[in-house]
């Protein structure tokens, strides 16, 4: 049996087996070191840099590339983890060009920024090839800890909760620590089981204990957290989905885009995932740029991305956008699902065109229909399984009651952004160290 | 296209671009690719006395400073003259002038401190027809522990004496080639000058150490764990040479000697700066070394294009920016200028403000939105600001008119006066 990118149906094996490691390797190779030291010597080393500005976690940037021009990547990944502790995986995954690199003054000058986070990822990569934490831990202080789920809020929180003297018990839901890292994000942009390894060197600190497999709400509850910890941080992301709401939605072939791409993560041999010949996604996020990617590097036929809103709306970045439009995706804009259509299985997608006007989005009369025999919806996630008795605004945890902190894409304030989570993280662990010393 | 055909103390080259006395000079394999790229005469390698040649190091003869991308700026050697039998280069010499009649042939001649070895020398070189000799009094390293080369340059007398002999003992035109590394250029020229030279070079290259290898604790280039000082040469000295050209054009003694202007030369550019500043026509090596021969197809492009443009000839340029060349006492204490920063070029990287506020006056404001402006009541002009701007004019200086007042000295500007005259000048005011 050989499937083709032709075979109807969601089948594995649509391309020859050599395809698939090339498909889903490093999407952008790393720097030697003659290119990052051509790509450092750009910096203007601004004043009151920029850069630093629009980085969530204010990483001292200039400095950090200067030290790169001068011979010593592993001084610049410590300036790095200084600030970010997850640098490694923000320098693959963070959208720079609407962070650093959009505030860079060279985008003005002559619309090509520093590179910073390639240059970023050069300096964690060496430094991180050495395999050596660079960071120790404060005199014990037996405070206790425990930090709600594994994902970058809570890694950013108890490396620093560790750094400064306390143990950490760190329970995530799931069977590995990294959260999105390890779940959530296309594979290509973080090869070599990167987020694994990130995970293993930021524990070399000590203090930190991860209990897999531990889910609040159901293993475990806030209050016993609370007497039985100095401090509790919530960092559990958004573990709901959206639902899609129109008819057909329970047909199979439909499925959560964040469910298809942690198997995808999960899957050791990619050629055995099976996929459809005609997939639609539907979103307009980063979740839904790397499922619509990830389907056509897995060899479906015709992958479509159909978004509700228009081109300007989408939260994927236009970077994100460009690259799912050269992996071979179609983006149809201002088109919402009306209903799946179908037998037992998905068959095709009915959408009708949208209007966005002032008195919100509106259906048109018009509609058209694709071919599907993969649905996959990526409309957004939601707070769920949060404990009761905390403050809610919009949709998600708001700020710090007693004893229990939040970070996150579970908390209020911020974007979805890895980096957005290890600032919160890394500054929920400086409130919570301040409080256990009495500061 | 204009005529770049130079006259060079008689010595006529269909453009003034020579190649310098060094390495892509040694044979005539090298020589004739670079007639065959274009270049307009060469200055053939330094020819040592007869009898055994002499030796050069084993391992590396050349360091390096760089900047972005690797790019040379600056180079050493620890080279010495030719290490090939004399005849044998006195034989290539000949067959090269000639196959290559419209080009300049120089040799370059360095030998004992003796009359005999130079009036021995100067008899061998008689019959290969070459245009004049240049003398190599710079070399400073090697050559120089055994009295030659720049150890001659460092002492007017000796100079003046070789100089004499050379004039004394052959009818060949006779450039003195000079060491940088002396205390004040115009000493050595004026004894070039009165033993009979046609003409001086300069500069030759000067004592280095290009690196320190931190691992090793040796000097680069590092021979055995050991390094010596080399001579230093390329973009880097290019500054520190137009001043000793300028030097030279400008003193009384010396005024009128022609110049042939070394140090840096990579572009027409460069080039043309020199000859500005008083050269008769330029020695290239490093360039050539850098990047081949075929970059003086650019010289020859762009100096052409220069003339056209300004619609002068050649010996129009020589010498043009001489008279304007003085000393700071008769610098204009009334020239006003005030930095100004345009806003619309301006990439608000900051450091202007970081140079001005770190290092110098405090004379540019910074605002919260990033709007860097310069204060003229603090701006003394320095021009700091306009030198750290990554960005080609964003930042100019302002001449201010005569009769406005100066916001920082509450002064209004006035008529040209210099130090000589002014009231703080004690000098001045015992004169009165």
């Amino acid at each position: 049996m050989t499937n083709s990118p032709l075979t109807p149906g969601i089948v594995p094996g649509r391309l020859p087996a050599a395809a698939y490691a090339r498909n889903f390797d490093d999407h952008e190779p790393a720097f030697d070191m003659h290119e990052a030291r051509v790509a450092a010597d750009r910096c203007y080393f601004c004043h009151d840099a920029p850069c630093i500005t629009a980085c969530p976690t204010s990483i001292d940037i200039p400095l950090f590339i200067r030290q790169i021009a001068t011979g010593t990547p592993e001084a610049a990944a410590k300036t790095i983890w200084n600030q970010n502790i997850l640098g490694g995986m923000c320098a693959r995954v963070c959208p720079t060009e609407t962070l650093c690199e959009e505030a860079c003054v060279r985008e003005t000058a002559e619309g090509k920024p520093v590179e910073i986070g390639r240059l970023q990822r050069y300096s964690t990569d060496v430094a991180m090839a050495k395999g050596v934490q660079p960071f120790t831990r404060a005199a014990r202080t037996g405070k206790r800890v425990a930090v709600v789920g594994a994902g970058p809020a809570g890694l950013a929180c108890a490396h620093r909760l560790a750094v400064h003297g306390h143990d950490v018990v760190v329970l995530e839901r799931r069977p590995k620590a990294g959260g999105l890292n390890e779940y959530g994000i296309a594979s290509y942009k973080a090869t070599n089981n990167f987020a694994a390894r990130e995970v293993e060197w930021l524990l070399q600190i000590g203090g930190i204990e991860i209990r897999t497999g531990v889910e609040l709400g159901r293993d475990v509850t806030l209050d016993q957290l609370k007497a039985d910890y100095d401090a509790v941080f919530l960092g559990i992301g958004l573990a709901g989905v959206n639902a899609l709401r129109a008819a057909g939605e329970d047909l199979q072939g439909v499925r959560d885009a964040v469910e298809f791409i942690a198997e995808l993560r999960q899957t050791k041999d990619l050629a055995k995932l099976p996929v459809g010949r005609d997939v639609v996604v539907i979103g307009g996020g980063m979740t839904a740029v790397d499922a619509a990617v990830q389907s056509k590097l897995l060899g479906a036929e015709n992958v479509t991305i159909v978004y509700r809103r228009g081109q300007e709306k989408m939260s994927a970045s236009g970077y994100e956008q460009d690259h799912a439009v050269q992996a071979g995706v179609r983006i149809i804009h201002n088109a919402a699902p009306v209903r799946v259509l179908g037998g037992a299985k998905a068959e095709a997608v009915e959408f009708a065109y949208t209007e966005d006007g002032p008195g919100g989005l509106k259906l048109s009369s018009e509609t058209f229909t694709l071919k599907a025999d993969q649905v996959f919806k990526a409309i957004g996630q939601t707070l769920a399984g949060a404990p009761g008795g905390l403050a809610v605004e919009g949709g998600k945890l708001k700020g710090h009651a007693a004893k229990v902190w939040v970070g996150g894409d579970c908390a209020l304030g911020g974007e979805d952004l890895t980096v957005t989570a290890v600032a919160e993280g890394r500054d929920a662990a400086e409130a919570i160290h301040a409080a256990l010393t009495g500061g | 296209m204009a005529n770049l055909a130079a006259n060079f103390i008689g010595i006529k080259s269909p453009n003034p671009f020579w190649l310098a006395s060094a390495p892509p000079t040694d044979k005539k394999y090298n020589v004739e690719r670079a007639f065959e790229a274009g270049w307009g005469g060469v200055v053939w390698k330094t020819l040592g006395s007869e009898g055994p040649p002499v030796v050069n190091v084993n391992g590396p003869r050349y360091g390096a400073i760089w900047g972005a991308d690797r790019r040379l700026l600056g180079l050493n050697n620890i080279e010495l003259i030719t290490d090939r039998p004399l005849e044998v280069n006195l034989q290539e010499i000949k067959e090269v002038k000639r196959k290559w009649k419209d080009r300049a042939l120089i040799i370059s001649l360095m030998v004992p401190c003796d009359e005999d070895s130079w009036k021995d020398i100067l008899k061998r070189i008689e019959d290969t027809e070459a245009d004049g000799v240049e003398l190599n009094f710079g070399c400073p390293h090697g050559m120089a522990e055994r009295g030659m080369g720049s150890a001659v340059g460092q002492v007017p007398e000796y100079i003046e004496m070789v100089t004499r002999w050379v004039k004394q003992y052959s009818r060949m035109p006779c450039i003195v080639k000079l060491t940088p590394n002396i205390t004040d250029i115009r000493r050595p020229a004026e004894a070039a000058k009165r033993g009979g030279a046609d003409a001086v070079s300069l500069i030759n290259t000067i004592n280095s150490i290009t690196s320190v290898n931190l691992d090793s604790f040796s000097p680069e280039p590092m021979i055995d764990g050991k390094g010596t000082h080399g001579g230093y040469c390329g973009p880097a000295v290019k500054p520190i040479a137009m001043n000793m050209v300028a030097e030279i054009a400008r003193s009384a003694e010396t005024r009128g000697l022609p110049i042939s202007g070394i140090g840096g030369v990579t572009t027409w550019r460069d080039a043309a700066e020199f000859m500005a500043l008083g050269a008769g026509n330029v020695q290239v090596c490093t360039a050539a070394m850098t990047y081949g021969f075929k970059i003086v197809q650019e010289m020859i492009s762009g100096l052409s294009q220069y003339l056209d443009e300004k619609q002068i000839g050649l010996n129009d340029l020589i010498g043009r920016a001489v008279p304007n060349v003085t000393d700071w006492q008769f610098l204009n204490l009334n020239y006003v200028t005030k930095a100004h920063i345009n806003q619309d070029d301006c990439i608000k990287c900051g450091r202007c403000y970081a140079a001005c506020e770190d290092t110098s006056h405090q004379a540019i404001s910074m605002s919260a939105d990033r709007v860097f402006e310069v204060m003229d009541d603090e701006c003394v002009a320095c021009n700091l600001c306009v030198n750290v701007c990554p960005v080609d004019n964003c930042i100019t200086m302002v001449p201010m008119a005569k009769g406005t007042v100066d916001p920082r000295t509450g002064r209004k500007v006035g008529d040209y006066a210099n130090w000589t005259t002014h009231p703080n000048n004690p000098a001045s005011r015992a004169a009165e």
